[in-house]
C-alpha cells in the first residue's frame, strides 16, 4: 500500500469544509450533489444504481471494497445483470473513511479502486464521513466536488437541475421474457432508470417484461400489457413531464381502469404528480438501508432500503382516489400511496432492495395479485371457465423485434 | 394461547400519538425475573447486564420487581433496581418457594442465561407455572423448548425450508458411534440444553467418537452428532420481535475464526466484515423468518455457517433470549436489546418504543455502524494445571474485550491490549518454535500471537496462513496491514526520525504510543512518554466520536463515546470537567463483576453528591457500560495513554482509580506523576503498599505482625533464608495480579526453579520471599478511610485455612469465631495501616490468625477489594459510597463507625467461589496460592452453616446428594478431615465408598459401627467404566481432600478430582469446607428430603429477602 504512491485528493463542500484525503479512483475531478448512505452493505448495487446519477456518494460505513467488485458483465438466466444494477457506474465520486485496498470474496473479479478507474468515477478515501454526514444534516442537500491532486478545482454542477432520467433510461424498447413455459403475465415498465432486480422481481415470478423507455406513450401500448410498472430514477419529478403527462392520459382513460400499476420511488413520485399531488425536496434525503416504514392499512412495520432526495406530499394526494399507503417512521415523510377503487399503489422506497433488506418483497406479490384479478375480469365471463390463465396479446412480432437487454445510447 | 390480548398490528400508534396507549399485557402487577447465578465460563457478567436492563424497563412501566440471583456482586441485586432480592440458588426448587411466597404475576425467563432459561422450562413442565397462574412475559415456552431441543428445532426449521447442520440425536454412545459413521467424519457432537457448548466437541475418528459422546453424555441426556462444517464462516445476527410480528435485526457479526471455534472463544467483528449485500441480507432475511416461525417475542441470537465460496448456510443454533452476543451487540451498537425485550414482553410494540440515543426516532429500526467493533476474548488457561490448551468447540474463556475503531486496525489493536494490558498491540511471540503452523491450523488461546509471529517474524505470505488456518484473507490482510507499518517504524531508530506524516499513520492503524516507542527500539531507548510528547507536538491527538446507532443521520444527545484517530473534529464539546472513573477491564479470574459493582456505584454516589461522571471501561459484559449509568461512556482502554488522553481532553476533575481492581491501579502512578489528579490515597503511597520491600518495612516500623520476610537478591540469599524460617515459602514480585507469579515453594530444588520464573515476571520490582503459612485461619478486613482514619470496616472470616487464595475462599460475615479481643486487635490494625498509608478511600487486608499467635497481615491492597459488594450488601452499608464521600471530602466525609463491635446481626451470610473446572477440560480442580474461581454466590441464613448450606446449593449445578446415594472418599489419610466427614455423614443414610482398603480402614476407625464403607472398583483410565461405575453406585457426591497437587495425570486423587468434574458431580477438595458441608449435611438433608417428597410446598427458613435479613432496604 505504501509502495504506491498516494495521489491527494480533497472533498469540498460548497460554502461548507474541505476533507483531505487520498485519491483511489480515476484521475479525474468531479462535482455533484454530495449525498451520504448509511448503509452497511451493497457498495456495487448503490454505484451502479442509476438513481445515483450524478451524485458524490458519501458512505458512512468505513468498510468500503473489502468485498471487491464482482463481475459486472455477469447475466443471470433472464439475461439480467447478476450483481450489477446497469451495466455502469452511475455516481460521479464516491468518499469513502477507509478504502479496503485489499479485498476477499469469491466473487469479486477487481477492486473497488480499479473498477472506478476504468468507469472513470473519483473516489477519495480517509474523510471523516461521520463529519460529512452531520454537516449535510445540519446544512441540508449540498454541492460537492472531488479535485485529483493539484488538479483545478471543477465547478460545482448541480445535478437536479438536468434532466437525469433522460441521461439514464433506455434509449429503445426492450424485452426481457420469462424463462417459464407459460408466462403469466405481460408487463410494461417505464424505465426512468430502472435497476436490474427490479426487471428480476417481475421475471422470476413468471411475468415476460418489456421496458419502454421514460417518455414512452403508455397509454397507446397499455391495452397489450396486463400491468404496469414505474421504475425508479435519478433526480427532479419534475421534469419527467412527458411521462407525467402520459401517466395522466392513461389514468383518465376509462379503458384503463383496471390495469394494475406498481411504481417504485421516482415511479411513486411521478404517479403522485400525475395525480395532482406534490413532490418537493427533502432537506438531505433518505439514504440508507434500515429505514422504518409502517404500512398503514395494517400497522404492520418494515425496515426498508431507500434512496431519494424529493418525496411526496401526501396532504396533496387527492382524498378522493388516494390515501398514503406508508409512512416513515424516523422523519414521518410519505412512503407510499395506494388507490382507493383501482388496483394501483407505490412505494418511495425499495421493495426490489438490492441493496437492502428484502421486508418488502411481498409487495411484487401484491402487484401479481392484482394481475391475476385484473386478468380474471378482463376474461369475464366466458374464459374464467376455462381457468386459463389468458395473457394480454402482445404480438410476439412485436417482442421479438426488441432489444434484448438495455440500449445505452 | 398468546398471552398477549393482540397479536395483530394497529396503526393508530401512528395515528393518534397523543391519544395513543399501548396495549400492554393485563393483570401484571409484579414480575419475578430470574438471575443467572454465580458467573462461569459460558454465562458470565453479560446476564447482569441484561437482567439489570430488564429490571429497569420493567420500573419504567411501574412493575412490582423480584429477583432471584444469588450472585451477590452483581448490579441488578441492589434495591435501586429491584425491588425484592432473594439471594437463593437459582433452581426450580427455590423459585418455586418464591412463588409460593410472591405470588408474581409474570415471569421473565429470558435474562438469565441457560440457567434462567433451563429452570423456566422445568417450573412449566412440572406445572408450577399454571399452579400459581404466572405467566410467562415474552417468548412463550414452547418456543424456548423447541429452540432448545435440536430435533424439534430442526423439525421447525425444516418447516420454512431453512438448512440447518443434519443431526442425529442420540442417548447412547452406540447410537452415536453410528450416526457419525453416517454422517461421516469428521462430526462435531452438541449436547442438549448446553451452556456456551458444554459437552461439544469434533470428533475426527470412531475412537475420538467414544470418548467425546461419553464425557457428553455424562452431562447430558441427549448429545447430537452433526457435519462438521470446519472453515466456514460464522456469522451471528441479533433479532427483536414483538407481539405483533415486526422484525428487526439489530446488529450482525462475523468470526474472525472460521466454524470451528465456539463464538464464545472466537475474535468477532461488527459489523459482518466479508459479507456481500447477498451474503447479508440472505442470511438477515432467514433470521427474521426463523424468528417469527418460532414465535420468539423479545430477542434471539440466530449463528450461522456460510460457505466461503458459494451461498450456502447452515444455522448452527438459536438462543431464544438474551445472550452473551446480544450483550456484545448492544455494546456494540447502542441499542439496547435487554431493555427493548424487557418492554416487549410486556407488550410494547417496536413502533410505539422510541430509540433511546435520538429519543426522536424510533425502536423499529435497524442501527447503521459508522465505526467498526472488534470483541477479543479472554483466556485465562496458564492458572490451570494440566489444562488443554486448544480452543474449539466448547468455551474456554472468562471475559471478553469489545473495541471501537474507526478501521479494522485501530479497533483490532485495542482489543488486543485491553484483553492483556502487558502486550502492545498485534505482535508476535517467539513462544512457538516449530509449533507455529500447527498452532495457525489448530487453535490455542495464542494463536493471534501465532498469526502475529507469522507475518511480523516468519516472513509467512497472508495466503499460506491462510491455507493452514482457514481465516479469511480479509482479516489476514489487515493484520498484514499492522505489520506493514511496524516495518516501516522500525526503519526508525531514533525519534527525530518519526515525521508528522508516519506518526499520524501509525496512530490511524491504532499503534499505541508504547508500541510506536518499541518500533523505534525494542530496548524502549524512549520511552511511551517520550513519543506521547513528539505526538503532542504534532497536535495529533485522539478524537472523539458518539456512538448513536444512525451514523449521524440524526442527531443524538447521548454520550456514548469513543476515540479514535481517524477523524478530524470530535463530536462533543469538552466543558463538563467531569469525574474520571475507572473500570475493571476485561473480566478475568480474579477481576469480575466485583469491581463493575464498585465502579457503578462509584459513578452513582458521585452524581448524588452533584458531580458530572466519565466511565472509562471496555467490557462489554458489563453495568458501567450503559450509557445511561453515566454522564459520559468511553468505551476505551485503561492505559495510560488513553486515560491521559481522555483525562486532558475532557479538563476532568478527578480520576477514580480505586474501584476497578488492580487494572487502574496499575496505571496510577504515571497517572499522579503526570499530572493527573487522583482522588483518594496517593499513588505515591499506594505504591509504598504495592511493593512488597516498602510494604513489609512499614508494617515492621508500626509494628504490625507479618510472615517473616526478606527481599531477594540472589538465589543463595534466598535458600539461607528459606531454610531458616523453614518451608513452605512464598514467593512474589510486587504488583500481583490475582496470585499470578505467586508461588508457594516447598523445597530448595523447587525454590531454584521457581526464582527464575518469577524474576521473569518483573524486573522492575523486586522479588520478595516470606514464610508461607499453613494450617492457620485467615481473616478479610475490608474498609475505608478518611485521612488515615478508619471510617468503616468488615471482618470476614475464611472457612479454609490459609494457603487457599482468598478469591478462592469461602467468606462468612459477621465473623462467628472471634472473639472480641482479636476483633478489636483486627481493628487496631486496619487504623494503624490506615494512618501509615495516609488511606483515603477503600483498602482491603488480608489477616492470618495462626491460634493465639500474633495476628499477621499476609496482604494489603489499597484499593476496593473484591469482597466489597459483599461486605456492603452483608452489613446493609455501601462502602463504596463512603469510599467516595472521603474522596470528596469535608462535610460529605461521614463519622467513622465500628460496624463490627457496636452492632449485633442475627443472621450470617456466606460466599463461596464458583469454579468452572467442568469448562476446562483437564484442569486439575485442586486449590492453591493460584486462584481458579471464575466467580461467586452468596446466600443469607440465620446461622453459618444454613447460609453455607443454601450458598452451595447456589453455585451452579449443584445437586445435594440425597440419601441413600453414594459419596466416594479419597484423598489425605493422615489427617482427620476426612474422618470428620465420614462421621457427620455416615448416620444420614449414605453409600460410603473408597477406592482403597487403607481409605476403608481409616473411615472405618473414624465413623460408628453399623455403617458400612465399601471398597469399589477405579479403572482410572477408562473414562466410560469409570462413568458406568458412578451410576452403577450412584454416586453424588466426591470429597476428595489431597495434601498436594496431583504430580501427573495418572494420580488417583487427580483423576477422582477431575471425573467427579467431568461426570457433573459435586467435588469438596479442601478440608474445611468439605467439614462444614457434611455439618449442613447432616442439619438440613432431612428437611430437604422430607419437602421434596411432601406434596405441599414446604419453604425451607432459609427463603427470605435481603431486607428481611439486613432489616431495611441498603443499597
Amino acid at each position: 500500500m505504501s509502495s504506491i504512491k498516494e495521489q491527494k485528493a480533497t472533498f469540498t463542500i460548497k460554502n461548507g469544509p474541505t476533507f483531505k484525503g487520498v485519491s483511489f479512483g480515476a484521475n479525474k475531478s468531479v462535482a455533484g450533489e454530495a449525498v451520504f448512505t448509511t448503509s452497511l452493505v451493497g457498495y456495487p448495487e448503490s454505484m451502479t444504481d442509476p438513481s445515483y446519477r450524478g451524485q458524490i456518494l458519501v458512505f458512512t460505513q468505513p468498510l468500503i471494497g473489502n468485498y471487491g467488485v464482482p463481475d459486472g458483465t455477469q447475466r443471470d438466466e433472464f439475461n439480467l445483470l447478476k450483481y450489477f444494477e446497469s451495466p455502469h457506474i452511475h455516481v460521479v465520486g464516491i468518499v469513502v473513511a477507509e478504502y479496503a485496498y485489499e479485498y476477499s470474496h469469491w466473487t469479486a473479479v477487481e477492486s473497488l479502486a480499479n473498477w472506478c478507474q476504468r468507469e472513470g468515477v473519483a473516489a477519495i478515501t480517509g474523510v471523516d464521513t461521520r463529519a460529512v454526514v452531520q454537516y449535510l444534516r445540519e446544512e441540508g442537500s449540498s454541492l460537492g466536488r472531488i479535485t485529483i491532486g493539484d488538479d483545478m478545482e471543477p465547478e460545482y454542477v448541480d445535478p437536479m437541475n438536468t434532466h437525469l432520467v433522460k441521461q439514464v433510461t433506455t434509449k429503445q424498447p426492450f424485452h426481457v421474457s420469462a424463462i417459464v413455459k407459460n408466462p403469466i403475465a405481460n408487463i410494461a415498465l417505464i424505465d426512468c432508470g430502472v435497476k436490474e432486480n427490479i426487471i428480476r422481481c417481475l421475471v422470476k415470478r413468471g411475468a415476460n417484461v418489456t421496458v419502454f423507455p421514460f417518455d414512452y406513450r403508455i397509454q397507446d401500448i397499455a391495452d397489450q400489457f396486463d400491468g404496469i410498472f414505474l421504475s425508479n430514477g435519478p433526480g427532479n419529478p419534475e421534469f419527467c413531464t412527458d411521462t407525467i403527462n402520459n401517466l395522466r392520459e392513461f389514468m383518465l382513460n376509462p379503458k384503463f381502469v383496471n390495469i394494475p400499476i406498481f411504481g417504485i420511488c421516482l415511479g411513486h413520485q411521478l404517479l403522485a404528480l400525475a395525480s395532482g399531488a406534490h413532490t418537493s425536496k427533502m432537506v438531505y434525503g433518505n439514504r440508507a438501508h434500515n429505514i422504518p416504514c409502517m404500512d398503514l392499512t395494517t400497522g404492520q412495520c418494515h425496515i426498508t432500503s431507500q434512496n431519494h432526495g424529493y418525496a411526496v406530499d401526501p396532504s396533496t394526494l387527492p382524498a378522493d382516489q388516494w390515501k398514503p399507503y406508508f409512512v416513515n417512521l424516523n422523519d414521518g415523510s410519505n412512503e407510499g400511496m395506494i388507490h382507493l377503487t383501482r388496483p394501483i399503489f407505490s412505494t418511495q422506497f425499495h421493495p426490489e432492495a438490492k441493496g437492502g433488506p428484502l421486508d418488502t418483497d411481498i409487495l411484487f406479490d401484491k402487484f401479481f395479485n392484482n394481475i391475476e384479478e385484473f386478468k380474471l375480469k378482463k376474461d369475464l365471463p366466458m374464459e374464467k371457465k376455462n381457468n386459463i390463465n389468458k395473457l394480454s396479446n402482445v404480438s410476439k412480432q412485436f417482442n421479438d423485434s426488441l432489444a434484448k437487454e438495455r440500449v445505452l445510447a | 394461547m398468546s398471552i398477549y390480548k393482540s397479536t395483530t398490528p394497529t396503526i393508530s400508534t401512528f395515528n393518534n400519538p397523543e391519544t395513543y396507549s399501548p396495549e400492554l399485557i393485563d393483570d401484571i402487577k409484579s414480575v419475578l425475573i430470574i438471575g443467572s447465578g454465580g458467573l462461569s465460563i459460558g454465562q458470565a457478567g453479560e446476564f447482569d447486564y441484561s437482567g439489570s436492563q430488564a429490571i429497569k424497563a420493567l420500573k419504567e412501566a411501574n412493575k412490582h420487581t423480584i429477583l432471584i440471583n444469588p450472585n451477590i456482586a452483581t448490579n441488578q441485586t441492589s434495591h435501586s433496581l429491584a425491588d425484592k432480592i432473594y439471594y437463593l440458588p437459582v433452581t426450580p426448587e427455590y423459585i418455586t418457594y418464591i412463588i409460593e411466597r410472591e405470588r408474581p404475576d409474570g415471569i421473565l425467563l429470558t435474562f438469565g442465561g441457560q440457567t434462567g432459561l433451563n429452570c423456566g422450562v422445568e417450573l412449566d413442565q412440572s406445572g408450577v407455572l399454571a399452579k400459581y397462574n404466572v405467566k410467562v412475559l415474552g417468548t412463550p415456552i414452547k418456543t424456548l423448548i423447541t429452540s432448545e431441543d435440536r430435533d424439534l428445532f430442526a423439525q421447525a426449521l425444516k418447516e420454512i425450508n431453512i438448512p440447518t447442520a443434519e443431526s442425529v440425536a442420540c442417548e447412547t454412545v452406540d447410537e452415536a458411534l453410528e450416526a457419525a459413521a453416517k454422517i461421516k467424519y469428521p462430526v462435531i457432537v452438541r449436547s442438549a440444553y448446553a451452556l456456551g457448548g458444554l459437552g461439544s466437541g469434533f470428533a475426527n475418528s470412531a475412537e475420538e467418537m467414544k470418548q467425546l459422546a461419553s464425557q457428553s453424555l455424562s452431562l447430558a441426556p441427549q448429545i447430537l452428532v452433526e457435519k462438521s462444517l470446519k472453515g466456514w464462516k460464522e456469522v451471528e445476527y441479533e433479532v427483536v420481535r414483538d407481539r405483533v410480528g415486526n422484525c428487526i435485526t439489530v446488529c450482525n457479526m462475523e468470526n474472525f475464526d472460521p466454524l470451528g471455534v465456539h463464538t464464545g472463544d472466537s475474535i468477532v467483528f461488527a459489523p459482518s466484515q466479508t459479507l456481500s449485500d447477498e451474503e447479508y441480507h440472505m442470511l438477515r432475511s432467514a433470521a427474521i423468518k426463523i424468528i417469527r416461525h418460532l414465535g420468539v417475542i423479545g430477542e434471539c441470537n440466530v449463528q450461522y455457517a456460510l460457505q466461503p465460496n458459494g451461498l450456502d448456510y447452515r444455522v448452527i443454533e438459536v438462543n431464544a433470549r438474551l445472550s452473551r452476543s446480544s450483550a456484545l451487540a448492544s455494546k456494540a451498537t447502542g441499542y439496547p436489546l435487554a431493555y427493548t425485550a424487557a418492554k416487549i414482553a410486556l407488550g410494547y410494540t417496536l413502533p410505539e418504543l422510541p430509540n433511546p440515543i435520538t429519543k426522536t426516532t424510533v425502536a423499529n429500526f435497524e442501527p447503521s455502524l459508522d465505526y467498526i467493533v472488534a470483541k477479543v476474548p479472554k483466556w485465562d488457561l496458564s492458572k490451570f494445571q494440566y489444562v488443554n490448551r486448544d480452543i474449539g468447540s466448547s468455551m474456554k474463556s472468562v471475559g471478553e474485550v469489545m473495541a471501537i475503531g474507526r478501521n479494522y486496525e485501530e479497533a483490532f489493536q485495542k482489543a488486543l491490549r485491553q484483553v492483556d494490558p502487558t502486550v502492545l498491540g498485534f505482535q508476535g511471540s517467539d513462544e512457538f518454535g516449530d509449533n507455529l503452523d500447527k498452532v495457525l491450523a489448530e487453535p490455542t488461546d495464542r494463536r493471534v500471537l501465532a498469526i502475529g509471529q507469522a507475518l511480523l517474524h516468519e516472513g509467512y505470505s497472508v495466503d499460506k496462513i491462510h491455507e493452514l488456518s482457514n481465516i479469511d484473507k480479509w482479516f489476514l490482510y489487515k493484520c498484514n496491514n499492522i505489520a506493514k507499518m511496524y516495518k516501516e517504524l522500525q526503519q526508525r531508530n531514533e525519534l527525530n526520525q518519526l515525521d508528522k506524516e508516519l506518526l499520524t499513520k501509525a496512530k490511524k492503524l491504532g499503534f499505541s504510543d508504547k508500541q510506536i516507542a518499541f518500533c523505534i527500539d525494542p530496548n524502549y531507548k524512549y520511552s511511551e512518554f517520550d513519543v506521547r510528547n513528539l505526538r503532542k507536538s504534532f497536535g495529533i491527538i485522539p478524537f472523539v466520536k458518539r456512538i448513536d446507532t444512525l451514523a449521524a443521520e440524526f442527531p443524538a444527545s447521548t454520550n456514548y463515546l469513543y476515540t479514535t484517530y481517524n477523524a478530524v473534529k470530535s463530536d462533543v464539546e469538552f466543558n463538563e470537567n467531569g469525574m474520571l472513573v475507572l473500570g475493571s477491564g476485561v473480566y478475568r479470574i480474579g477481576s469480575s463483576v466485583e469491581f463493575d459493582w464498585c465502579a457503578v456505584n462509584t459513578a452513582k454516589a458521585l452524581r448524588d453528591a452533584g458531580k458530572k461522571t466519565i466511565m472509562i471501561n471496555y467490557n462489554p459484559e458489563t453495568v458501567s457500560t450503559d450509557f445511561d449509568e453515566v454522564d459520559r461512556l468511553y468505551f476505551e482502554e485503561l492505559s495510560y495513554e488513553r486515560v491521559m488522553d481522555i483525562y486532558e481532553l475532557e479538563n476532568s476533575e478527578g480520576c477514580v482509580i480505586s474501584v476497578g481492581g488492580q487494572l487502574p491501579q496499575n496505571i496510577a502512578l504515571p497517572l499522579f506523576e503526570n499530572g493527573c489528579k487522583i482522588l483518594g490515597t496517593s499513588p505515591v503511597d499506594i505504591d509504598r503498599a504495592e511493593d512488597r520491600h516498602k510494604f513489609s518495612t512499614i508494617l515492621d516500623s508500626i509494628h504490625v505482625g507479618q510472615p517473616e520476610w526478606s527481599e531477594l537478591s540472589s538465589v543463595d540469599e534466598a535458600k539461607v533464608f528459606a531454610n531458616r524460617v523453614g518451608y513452605p515459602v512464598l514467593i512474589r514480585p510486587s504488583y500481583v495480579l490475582s496470585g499470578a507469579a505467586m508461588s508457594v515453594v516447598t523445597d530448595e530444588c523447587d525454590l531454584e526453579a521457581k526464582l527464575t520464573l518469577a524474576s521473569d515476571v518483573s524486573q522492575d520490582h523486586p522479588v520478595v520471599m516470606s514464610k508461607f503459612i499453613l494450617g492457620a485461619q485467615e481473616i478479610d478486613v475490608d474498609a475505608v478511610a478518611h485521612d488515615g482514619q478508619v471510617l468503616v470496616h468488615a471482618i470476614s472470616e475464611h472457612i479454609e485455612n490459609a494457603g487457599v487464595h482468598s478469591g478462592d475462599a469461602s467468606l462468612v460475615l459477621p465473623p462467628q469465631h472471634l472473639s472480641d479481643k482479636v476483633k478489636l486487635e483486627l481493628k487496631d490494625i486496619a487504623d494503624k495501616v490506615a494512618k501509615a498509608w495516609k488511606i483515603t478511600g477503600p483498602f482491603n487486608m488480608q489477616i492470618i490468625k495462626d491460634g493465639d499467635k500474633p495476628l499477621k497481615v499476609i496482604e494489603c491492597n489499597i484499593r476496593a477489594s473484591r469482597s466489597f459488594p459483599f461486605v456492603s450488601k452483608v452489613l446493609g452499608v455501601n462502602f463504596i459510597d463512603i469510599a467516595v464521600r472521603s474522596f470528596l471530602g469535608g462535610d460529605h466525609v461521614p463519622k467513622p463507625v465500628d460496624l463490627m463491635m457496636n452492632k449485633k446481626y442475627d443472621y450470617v451470610a456466606t460466599k463461596v467461589p464458583q469454579f468452572s473446572f467442568t469448562r476446562l477440560a483437564g484442569a486439575d480442580p485442586y486449590l492453591g496460592v493460584e486462584m481458579a474461581s471464575t466467580g461467586e454466590v452468596a446466600s443469607f441464613g440465620k446461622n453459618e452453616i444454613e447460609s453455607y448450606w443454601t450458598a452451595m446449593q447456589s453455585t451452579m449445578n449443584f445437586h445435594v446428594p440425597l440419601p441413600p446415594c453414594g459419596i466416594l472418599f479419597g484423598g489425605d489419610l493422615t489427617k482427620e478431615d476426612l474422618g470428620t466427614v465420614a462421621k457427620n455423614i455416615a448416620p444420614l443414610n449414605y453409600n460410603l465408598y473408597v477406592t482403597t482398603e487403607e481409605a476403608k480402614q481409616y473411615l472405618e476407625s473414624h465413623i460408628e459401627s453399623g455403617h458400612d464403607v465399601k471398597i469399589i472398583e477405579f479403572p482410572k483410565n477408562d473414562k466410560r467404566k469409570l462413568r458406568e461405575l458412578f451410576q452403577k453406585y450412584d454416586i453424588k457426591t466426591v470429597f476428595n481432600l489431597a495434601s498436594k497437587r496431583a504430580e501427573n495425570t495418572a494420580d488417583l486423587d487427580y483423576q477422582m478430582r477431575r471425573n467427579a468434574i467431568d461426570f457433573a458431580i459435586p467435588l469438596f477438595n479442601e478440608p474445611k469446607t468439605s467439614v462444614l458441608f457434611s455439618k449442613a449435611l447432616a442439619a438440613h438433608v432431612g428437611e430437604k428430603l422430607k419437602a421434596l417428597e411432601s406434596n405441599e410446598i414446604i419453604i425451607p427458613e432459609e427463603v427470605h429477602t435481603w431486607e428481611e435479613y439486613v432489616g431495611h432496604r441498603a443499597n
